[in-house]
């Protein structure tokens, strides 16, 4: 299939509510899933015959199993005020990407059949029908939600779009009309351990050359430890650290960071992969199966600390609902068998689980690291926050420390830093464009458009401070950008990850060899 | 008593019965609907305190509204605030016998519905004129503001008009709903559509968007505390799916070669 033309947005110098132009978004939506990939993770192959009243029994269930999802659809007064907040709606023009109007499509099936209002007075309330094309406007516009939240910051009821739009997309894997891309992605997670299918051999195969590759260019033995049953830390991380760019230097400064911290660290090839799709499709269920992977990966090598690389889906998973799914984390009770278990064996002195941010913010705070600030003065630095690490997460302990510590890293490493204007970071960032199960070509189109108000911002920055690098702590983020800085005139490598910067700039100590040792000795003995 | 004090005196009774039943069998659904995962959204509160604090800016103040959108803020404070105030000052009419002397102090508070009316006329102003809110506007949002436009202003005529409805007569009348002893009341064209709609409107609370006031206190990305580290988190059925399958669940991940 080709892929469809389309004009790219031009960066004006102040964000404008574009005027609605109704359907200008409307289409196919992303390519559809097939039995291949729906049935492994117990959905229909395709539309099933009996779709509408699995579709509303689906839908009360979900209603009476969040309570998010309950009081969101019932509470929504149409003020208005989530109406000029989503980057896909100040992209696209189209009204359905207002998130109070992509929640309607929602909310207005909900009304007619579960509410008094709706049901005897439909038009009065604007329920309707669920019928094939409320169902197609669902596949299209659900999939046109990267789940960034950002509306929810603005709603005076805490209302979160991202909520609506995985149980909408949970009711649509019900009924057989899934997304091809997230629902191939689980397969592979749940299977192989990773999203990208990469067995343990080949796993293993890259890190190797990236220890000679590492080795060879700073002269330290820096390693990339595979399966290493009794290591100390677990590093989960999202696969694309293993070979895309720029993600695979953030993954050099990892390792170069905790080889100076002297620390034992290993990953897993059962569970080599952060990012868990099963949120993008709503699935609670297979949430837990992905989340329990890393539960057992995490038992099965007796670690004592579970640790996050730069993932912003991974760092939500992990913060907010590992704890939940499979008890990485601390409080069970007692009583709580399944938990403790775990818990028994990490180690409380350290947050569990603890995103690399954390632990290299810590070093930092603590001297154990010292650095060349200069190797990064040709950067100038801006920091993306990402959206499900700023909304949805924290860090360090201390209120807003997802917004503090990733700059303090950044500013310890670089001399170089300047954030973009104040309404477009920290919680209330604009998202790349590419999360929540949208990184996918075909749906290329939205995801150039809803990335403009965030290349606005980096425009302004570029042009008035000279900011030359965008760094993120976000796998998609950073495969996103890569993609679309070039359609809006950046160099598609002024993304980096912020592990890069730190890479750069870390001097690493004298390789200790056996040999250097043996010299030693024999030094003082002659002495 | 006349045929229409009958007739109001019921409808007062059934509109409150209507919701108090519905209101409380929403807050029960409310409350008893599990929030099986941590998604408090950001600037998160670590502590208990922090998120009561949180909640009470967001329902005195409309702090999140406030960074959203300034003329939205401005009318819906303007409309809620006149409202509270003017709903204090209705008090005086359900206490039987002579007032307790605080509520002099409430005179002025007769001022509040100026407050209420221009923050209705604005949210509507801009529901018909902004693009963007007329797009997502179903008939019952109009409808539901001018309802209250009606009330206000038919308020309004009585307290400062000439055309006053006889106040001890409505004493009589809203304090006897209270202690059960029934008196007529007022027949004036504007108080009987100010009343009727009251009552209307205390009957539709619990099927319409005024579910938003007891929506907000129940919305988990606003009343969670961000501990989701240090304390787990599990919801009933979430449990029970996990002492069902928990060892099934195990066996089934094995790793596949």
């Amino acid at each position: 299939m080709a892929a469809k033309e389309f004009d790219i947005p031009e960066l004006p110098t102040y964000i404008e509510i574009p005027e609605l132009n109704p359907g200008v978004m409307e289409g196919e939506g992303p390519f559809k899933s097939v039995a291949e990939f729906q049935n492994p993770l117990g959905f229909p192959g395709e539309k099933i015959e009996n779709w509408k009243e699995v579709a509303i029994e689906k839908m009360g269930e979900l209603k009476s199993k969040y309570r998010s999802v309950q009081v969101f659809l019932d509470s929504c007064v149409k003020c208005g005020a989530c109406t000029d907040k989503c980057h896909y709606f100040l992209g696209s023009s189209d009204p359905k990407n207002m998130p109070v109007a992509r929640q309607d499509l929602f909310r207005s099936v909900y009304r007619r059949h579960f509410t008094f209002a709706g049901k005897y007075f439909p038009k009065l309330v604007g329920a309707k029908e669920l019928d094939d094309d409320m169902l197609d406007d669902w596949y299209n516009y659900f999939h046109q939600c990267s789940q960034c939240r950002r509306c929810s910051v603005f709603c005076p009821y805490g209302i979160d779009t991202a909520e609506i739009s995985m149980a909408a997309r949970e009711v649509l894997d019900a009924v057989g009309v899934g997304q091809k891309y997230c629902n191939q992605i689980l397969g592979k997670a749940l299977t192989v351990g990773n999203n990208l299918g990469l067995p343990e051999p080949a796993l293993r195969d890259t890190l190797l050359d990236l220890e000679e590759e590492v080795e060879e260019d700073f002269g330290a033995p820096v390693k990339y430890p595979l399966d290493q049953k009794g290591a100390e830390i677990l590093l989960i991380t999202p696969s694309a650290d293993f070979f895309a760019e720029p993600h695979i230097d953030g993954l050099i400064g990892y390792g170069k960071v905790f080889y100076q911290d002297g620390v034992s660290w290993t990953m897993s090839s059962y569970a080599s992969e952060g990012a868990n799709f099963g949120m993008f499709i709503g699935s609670y269920d297979i949430m837990r199966k992905a989340a329990l992977r890393i539960r057992k990966a995490a038992l099965d090598l007796e670690v004592s600390r579970v640790m996050v690389g730069e993932c912003g889906h991974a760092w939500r998973v992990a913060y907010s609902f590992w704890n939940t799914l499979s008890g990485v984390g601390a409080g069970a009770q007692s009583s709580d068998e399944y938990a403790s278990k775990l818990q028994n064996q990490l180690d409380h002195r350290y947050p569990q689980p603890q995103h690399i941010i954390e632990y290299t913010h810590d070093l930092i705070q603590r001297g154990k690291l010292n650095f060349d600030k200069s190797e990064n003065d040709d950067r100038t630095v801006t920091f993306h926050d990402s959206c499900n690490v700023a909304r949805a997460t924290n860090m360090g302990g201390i209120q807003g420390g997802q917004f503090i510590l990733p700059r303090d890293v950044i500013k310890a490493v670089c001399n170089n830093y300047v954030d973009m204007e104040r309404s477009t970071i920290k919680e209330s960032t604009f998202c790349c464009g590419g999360g929540g199960g949208l990184l996918t070509d075909d749906l290329m189109e939205i995801r150039v458009k809803g990335a403009m108000p965030r290349m606005q911002a980096l425009k302004q920055v570029e042009k008035n401070e000279g900011v030359n690098t965008l760094a993120a702590i976000c796998a998609i983020c950073k495969s996103q950008f890569s993609k679309v800085l070039p359609k809006f005139d950046f160099d598609p490598y002024m993304i980096v990850s912020v592990h890069q910067l730190v890479s750069a700039a870390i001097i690493l100590d004298k390789p200790q060899t056996e040999a250097d040792d043996a010299e030693i000795a024999e030094e003082a003995e002659t002495e | 008593m006349s045929t229409i004090s009958i007739i109001f005196t019921a409808l007062f009774y059934i509109s409150l019965f209507i919701f108090i039943v519905g209101m409380g069998k929403k807050i029960y659904q409310f409350w008893i609907t599990p929030a099986p995962l941590k998604i408090p959204t950001a600037p998160t509160q670590l502590t208990q305190t922090g998120v009561v604090f949180r909640m009470i800016r967001e329902v005195t103040l409309f702090e999140s509204l406030f960074k959203s959108n300034k003329w939205i803020w401005l009318f819906g404070f303007l409309f809620h605030f006149g409202l509270l105030l003017v709903l204090v000052r209705h008090l005086r009419y359900f206490i039987p016998g002579d007032l307790p002397e605080i509520f002099l102090l409430i005179q002025p508070f007769k001022y509040a519905a100026f407050a209420m009316v221009i923050g209705l006329v604005g949210l509507l102003v801009r529901r018909i004129f902004v693009e963007r809110i007329r797009y997502i506007s179903a008939p019952s949002d109009y409808l539901m503001l001018l309802m209250l436009i009606v009330i206000g202003v038919s308020g309004a005529i009585m307290t400062f008009t000439d055309n006053h409805t006889d106040v001890m007569a409505v004493k009589a009348f809203a304090s006897g709903l209270v202690i059960f002893d029934w008196a007529n009341l007022p027949t004036e064209i504007h108080f009987l559509v100010h009343l009727f709609l009251v009552f209307v409107l205390l009957a539709i609370f619990p099927i319409s968007k005024l579910l938003h006031v007891p929506g907000v206190f129940f919305s988990p990305t606003r009343n969670q505390v961000d501990d989701a580290r240090k304390k787990r988190h599990i919801s009933p059925w979430a449990l029970k799916q996990e002492q069902d399958h928990a060892v099934k669940l195990e066996q089934t991940i094995g790793k596949d070669d």
